[in-house]
């Protein structure tokens, strides 16, 4: 059995993985775990990763957990062009920084302000208080900030001049809000140039195809009582 | 002007940076940045914090510190493999915080106790202590004035969610 990648395309860092591999060619089976049924907590899949979270990878014996350990990984192993994760010392910290920044920070807001604005009231038939809403929406909007300040400032990708792993970390969270209908790169000029490099890098078929799933999200019929139960602990940390 | 590292040695991920640029006889500029965060609410913001929140906060902590022990360290010497490796620096610095508190990680945990022990000899315990002086006394830090309070109050909102 060769490589074997654990995804929900649902999920932001389980997309990153997916155009990462899929770009690259790098041949691997696809397992789909399903999020919204609650699949992660399958006792199969605690064998492959007991954090019980995707994207997980298995590669024969050998299983990883965690989307910025698993990126790397595919990189080191298979030789993909350098600018993914560049060998100079500089232009890869630059990479690493923006890898160990974004978990709380862009990570947080996105994940909250998709599942504030959309899932709670489409799929679990649960309204959020508006001041709840407001607030995460607050400081999805600094991090956004922080991200074209910081990270992209005047350059062409967030680590230089090429398109590396930090770039499809950030790209596929901040799909995450637009498929909520948050319209993140409207008002900001110099994002909605980094997307369109972005995209047209990772080609737009494979990127359209790598966010299929989530931008279909909205129209999801509501979740049964079952289900809810499921992701009760989960509602209670994306509500805080 | 040569590597500068910018610390401050209340935070855990400073003391790891920190523990490991002189453990590997990196040499560097030390820049003290005073967070002011002693960031305990009773001590230094002479605030409680509602005893739900707390319990459920220490419940989290011990809900990772079980992920630790399981997925991580399992039956291993360091997080990592047979060797030390910065994630053991990442972990045993963010593991001194709640310590500094008075929580009892270590005591009911004899394979995380064990595992810090490694950690520390091999780290060497002069320079592990070093790292830790200031953490280890935060909790004598005399209480915050209001100007402190005020320039605090949304890294307070944040860590009483």
């Amino acid at each position: 059995m060769g490589l074997e990648l654990y995804l929900d395309l649902i999920s932001q860092p389980c997309r990153a993985v997916y155009i990462f591999a899929k770009k690259n060619g790098i041949p691997f089976e696809l397992r789909t775990v399903e999020l919204l049924k609650g699949q992660h907590h399958s006792d199969a899949f605690a064998q492959v990763n007991p954090l019980k979270k995707v994207p997980a990878l298995k590669d024969g014996d050998f299983t990883l957990a965690e989307s910025v350990a698993i990126l790397l990984y595919l990189c080191r192993k298979y030789e993909v062009p350098d600018h993914w994760y560049p060998q100079d010392l500089q232009a890869r910290a630059r990479v690493d920084e923006y890898l160990a920044w974004q978990h709380t920070a862009l990570r947080n807001s996105c994940t909250r302000a998709m599942w504030q604005k959309m899932m709670f009231p489409v799929f679990l038939g649960e309204q959020v208080p508006p001041e709840t809403l407001a607030s995460t929406l607050a400081e999805l909007e600094r991090c956004l900030q922080l991200l074209e300040d910081k990270f992209l400032k005047d350059q062409d990708f967030l680590a230089g001049p090429h398109i590396s792993v930090a770039d499809l970390v950030a790209i596929t969270e901040l799909m995450h809000p637009v498929s909520a209908g948050c319209q993140v790169f409207k008002s900001r000029p110099k994002l909605a140039a980094w997307r369109q490099r972005v995209e047209t890098a990772v080609g737009k078929d494979l990127f359209q195809e790598a966010h299929a799933v989530v931008m279909k999200a909205k129209d999801l019929p509501p979740a049964d009582s079952a289900i809810k139960e499921k992701l009760k602990p989960l509602v209670q940390v994306l509500l805080q | 002007m040569g590597l500068e590292l910018y610390l401050d040695l209340i935070s855990q991920p400073c003391r790891a940076v920190y523990i490991f640029a002189k453990k590997n006889g990196i040499p560097f500029e030390l820049r003290t940045v005073e967070l002011l965060k002693g960031m305990m609410f009773p001590v230094f913001l002479g605030e409680q914090v509602p005893p739900e929140t707390l319990a459920s906060t220490l419940a989290e902590l011990e809900r990772c510190l079980q992920l630790l022990e399981d997925k991580f360290l399992k039956d291993q010497d360091f997080l990592a493999g047979p060797h030390i490796s910065v994630a053991d620096l990442v972990a045993i610095t963010e593991l001194m915080h709640p310590v500094s508190a008075g929580c009892q990680v270590f005591k009911s945990r004899p394979k995380l106790a064990a595992w810090r022990q490694r950690v520390e000899t091999a780290v060497g315990k002069d320079l592990f202590q070093e790292a830790h002086a200031v953490v280890m006394k935060a909790k004598d830090l005399p209480p915050a004035d209001s100007a402190i309070k005020e320039k605090l109050k949304p890294l307070v909102q944040v860590l009483l969610q």
